[in-house]
């Protein structure tokens, strides 16, 4: 009797523990019921792949979505956020979007990460690639756009759509296909950008400079030097200030990162696999050290906004996104310098200093959207259909035209709308800014010379230890210390353990399952089920070997 | 009169005593071994080592194991910018009014004086302190004076509230962001005026979220309101206070 009673509290200890494990693990994976797959309405899955699609589906269910968006601290954008919700909302009376406004895109990341586990994230926000590559380790956080691109219906251009959408074909293929991780698309481009060298062609021409189209780092450098040179009085002579910092980079990850790319060095793979520690940018880094000695360089979160600097006279070469030019320029339309800061020069507008420029290089970027499964797959319909709205030629040109933007669908690109835009720039200093719109030529004639880096779980710290690098060096330069190989040695190792580069993994679904690796709180809940679970069966084994062992000496 | 004299200096030397000592009853402007002054502080150069011991008056942020924190003693303040942290150690060790000790390097951003790279440890033993705020009515306007009062608690008295312009062109009381792009929970920006002169004052959403009682004071503002205010004299290419409290004006 002792020993089936034994059975079955073991069995009922077993089931019980079970279920409370289960439970912990799932609870674990982020604190609310973790959403399932993402199936498209009105789409039947069969047997090996097969998918129909039901011509009769409506999405007339009423449906309240939140929209995170980004704006440059630009009111104009602000604006037409809100434009095409009301557009929107004309054509979609059931569908209701409430719209946040962000002026970082950390702060959207760091409210997005903050709001995955416990199942509030928005419906849709403004993310940068690498920022969805992390949302993408949560099991089915992002919805996947591949079917819903596709729909005749609903997808791209589809026949049910109440507005006039870009079909896949009249996106720009380089910036869609900057959309996918893992073989897969997660998110749509909204507005794409790149980098700009901001330059004062009145003071390089006062140095005993021409200009050319394209600048090498080298010409960069040099003109830096010279502008460093004083007058009789202690003050600079080229411009008879106190204060220049001749060369100001915004993002030192770009820098970093683009130089690298000019001269075909390493620095990621599709898999995460990182080569940024390498010998080339241990040079590049040993070249910038002279320059930041003779304080001829310097960075945005060494000295400040470099568009402030540049304004005041205070800095020759300015290095800031296209999504930045409203900002530069003595009669930029925003500014934060006050009026008697500003001095009378002629900007120009170049491409980032190139070491080759024959084969100029420079980084793609700009907010691109990134949608959220939820458990409701018809909102999530509506939130693609809303995303799909914000790719249409008003909002794209209307948005483009608030910084140096360009629309991300050639039928935007080609309209005669924007090409009149572009024809008339200088026309004033607000719509028809030069610098504005020079800026969006910049890209235009540069689609073709962009690039993006690869994109993993770990990309965005990645990013970050690239700036850093160059952060490090100035500061340390500024500070009096040595910056030599040395240096660099101890550099490499603490900027790997800071940003936690040894801890980066391959997130391929195809290896890790389609949600990624499980988050370590269910890897410990399971090795611990898995440990019960083994007592449980030395437990039961040596219950019966027991019982058996009492039968024999009964019976004997 | 020797003996008037003679007490009114006691008085005085007492008032000065009791003005320069914490909770915990020791004198706020004691260092430790090795640590500056406040006049060395200001005295040390731009990117210069430097090791300072002072209260927290308040706190910034944090993000990332970083904490950004407005710091005095006696003699001055401090803005110690992006300081290693964990979150546990914010909540709980590095509370208002705890004395720290700071080593970093002195650095600059838009004219603001700061430490980065810092360390920061509790000073064990010492009591708590809230400076109270300095009235600056009288220097409003006078940078060379008001640069000497950075990231101290300062107060302004008897200022009205001017008409900014929203994203649409309209007067307000007050902007979300410096242009009116923001919405609720961003940064609050407002004008106020004192003898003819108009002033741009900010609520660092950072220091003082939407549900504090600045925010909601700001947002209730109305054009010509007469109003007190204090903050923290941060500064942003001029003087840009972080207005940690509104009242209307007695």
């Amino acid at each position: 009797m002792r020993g089936a009673k034994g059975t079955a509290f073991v069995n009922a200890l077993a089931v019980l523990l079970t279920a409370v494990m289960l439970a912990a693990v799932f609870s674990a994976c982020h604190g609310k019921r973790a959403n399932g797959e993402f199936r498209v309405p009105g789409h039947t899955y069969g047997d090996g792949g097969t998918v129909s699609i039901d011509p009769d589906y409506e999405l007339d269910g009423e449906y309240e979505i939140t929209f995170w968006a980004k704006n440059d601290t630009n009111v104009a954008q602000t604006k037409i956020y809100k434009n095409a919700i009301a557009d929107f909302e004309k054509l979609y009376p059931n569908i209701k979007v409430n719209l946040k406004l962000y002026t970082d895109y950390g702060m959207i990341y760091r409210d997005v990460i903050t709001n995955i586990p416990t199942g509030t994230t928005p419906d849709l926000c403004i993310s940068y690639p690498d920022h969805i590559a992390t949302y993408l380790t949560g099991r089915n956080v992002v919805a996947p756009l591949d079917e819903l691109f596709t729909d005749p219906y609903y997808g791209l251009g589809g026949s049910k759509l109440k507005f006039d959408a870009p079909s896949f074909d009249e996106l720009v293929p380089q910036f869609i296909s900057e959309c996918k991780v893992n073989g897969r698309y997660y998110a749509l481009p909204f507005m794409r950008s790149t980098e700009a060298l901001y330059v004062n062609k009145t003071f390089v021409e006062k140095l005993g400079y021409t200009l050319p189209e394209t600048v090498t780092w080298d010409f960069v450098w040099e003109v830096s030097e010279k502008a460093m040179e004083k007058d009789a009085e202690g003050n600079f002579a080229v411009s008879g200030k106190r204060v220049m910092i001749p060369f100001i980079y915004k993002s030192t990850d770009n820098m970093m990162i683009q130089m690298l790319r000019q001269l075909n060095a390493g620095y990621s793979d599709d898999n995460g696999g990182i080569f940024l520690f390498n010998d080339t940018t241990r040079k590049l880094l040993l070249d910038i050290v002279p320059h930041a000695k003779t304080k001829s360089f310097s960075t945005f979160k060494i000295s400040s906004y470099p568009g402030n600097y540049f304004n005041a006279g205070e800095c020759i070469f300015a290095i800031d996104s296209t999504a930045g030019a409203t900002w530069i320029g003595s009669h930029s339309p925003l500014k934060e310098i006050s009026d008697d800061r500003l001095v009378e020069f002629e900007t120009v507008v170049l491409p980032v200093p190139q070491f080759d420029t024959g084969a100029p290089r420079m980084i793609s970027q700009g907010p691109s959207m990134c949608i959220f499964n939820k458990n409701d797959p018809e909102r999530v319909l509506a939130t693609w259909l809303f995303a799909q709205f914000l790719l249409t030629d008003n909002v794209q040109i209307a948005y483009s035209g608030t910084e140096g933007y360009v629309p991300v669908t050639l039928k935007a690109q080609n309209t005669e709308r924007y090409k009149t835009y572009l024809s008339r720039a200088g026309e004033d200093n607000a719509e028809f800014y030069h610098v504005k719109i020079d800026a969006a030529k910049l890209l235009l004639a540069n689609q073709q010379n962009t690039f993006v880096t690869p994109v993993f779980n770990g990309s965005a710290s990645l990013r970050n230890a690239a700036g850093q690098l160059i952060e490090e060096v100035v500061k340390s330069v500024n500070r009096s210390e040595t910056v030599d190989n040395a240096y660099i040695d101890a550099l490499y190792p603490r900027i790997i353990s800071l940003y936690r580069l040894d801890q980066i993994e391959n997130t391929d679904p195809a290896e890790t399952g389609a949600g990624g690796k499980l988050p370590g709180e269910s890897v410990a809940l399971i090795a611990v089920l898995c440990v019960l679970w083994a007592g449980l069966g030395f437990y039961k084994i040596r219950e019966t070997v027991l019982e058996r062992k009492k039968r024999k000496r009964e019976g004997a | 009169m020797k003996k008037i004299m003679a007490l009114a200096l006691a008085a005085l030397m007492l008032f000065a005593m009791f003005g320069c000592v914490s909770k915990g009853g020791e004198d706020i402007n004691k260092k430790s071994e090795g640590v500056m002054t406040y006049a060395q502080y200001t005295a040390a150069a731009i990117d210069e080592k430097v090791v300072i011991e002072a209260y927290i008056q308040a706190k910034q942020g944090w993000w990332e194991n970083k904490a950004t924190i407005y710091l005095a003693d006696g003699d001055g303040a401090y803005f110690s910018y992006d300081t290693p942290c964990s979150e546990e150690d914010y909540n709980n060790i590095f509370t208002t009014g705890t004395k720290v000790r700071i080593e970093g390097t002195k650095a600059e951003w838009s004219g603001e004086i700061e430490i980065v790279d810092g360390v920061m440890t509790a000073v064990e033993g010492a009591g708590k302190y809230i400076a109270k705020a300095t009235d600056v009515t009288a220097i409003l306007g006078n940078n060379d004076e008001l640069i000497k009062k950075m990231n101290q608690l300062v107060a302004f008295k008897g200022m009205t509230v001017e008409a900014s312009k929203d994203a649409d062109g309209n007067d307000a009381a007050f902007l979300y962001k410096d242009n009116g792009s923001g919405s609720e929970g961003d940064d609050l920006y407002f004008k106020v005026s004192k003898d003819g002169n108009t002033y741009t004052f900010t609520v660092e959403s950072y220091l003082c979220g939407k549900d504090t009682d600045v925010y909601k004071a700001v947002q209730a503002l109305k054009i010509g309101d007469k109003i007190d205010l204090e903050g923290f004299a941060y500064w942003y290419n001029g003087l840009n206070p972080h207005i940690t409290s509104v009242t209307a004006s007695k």
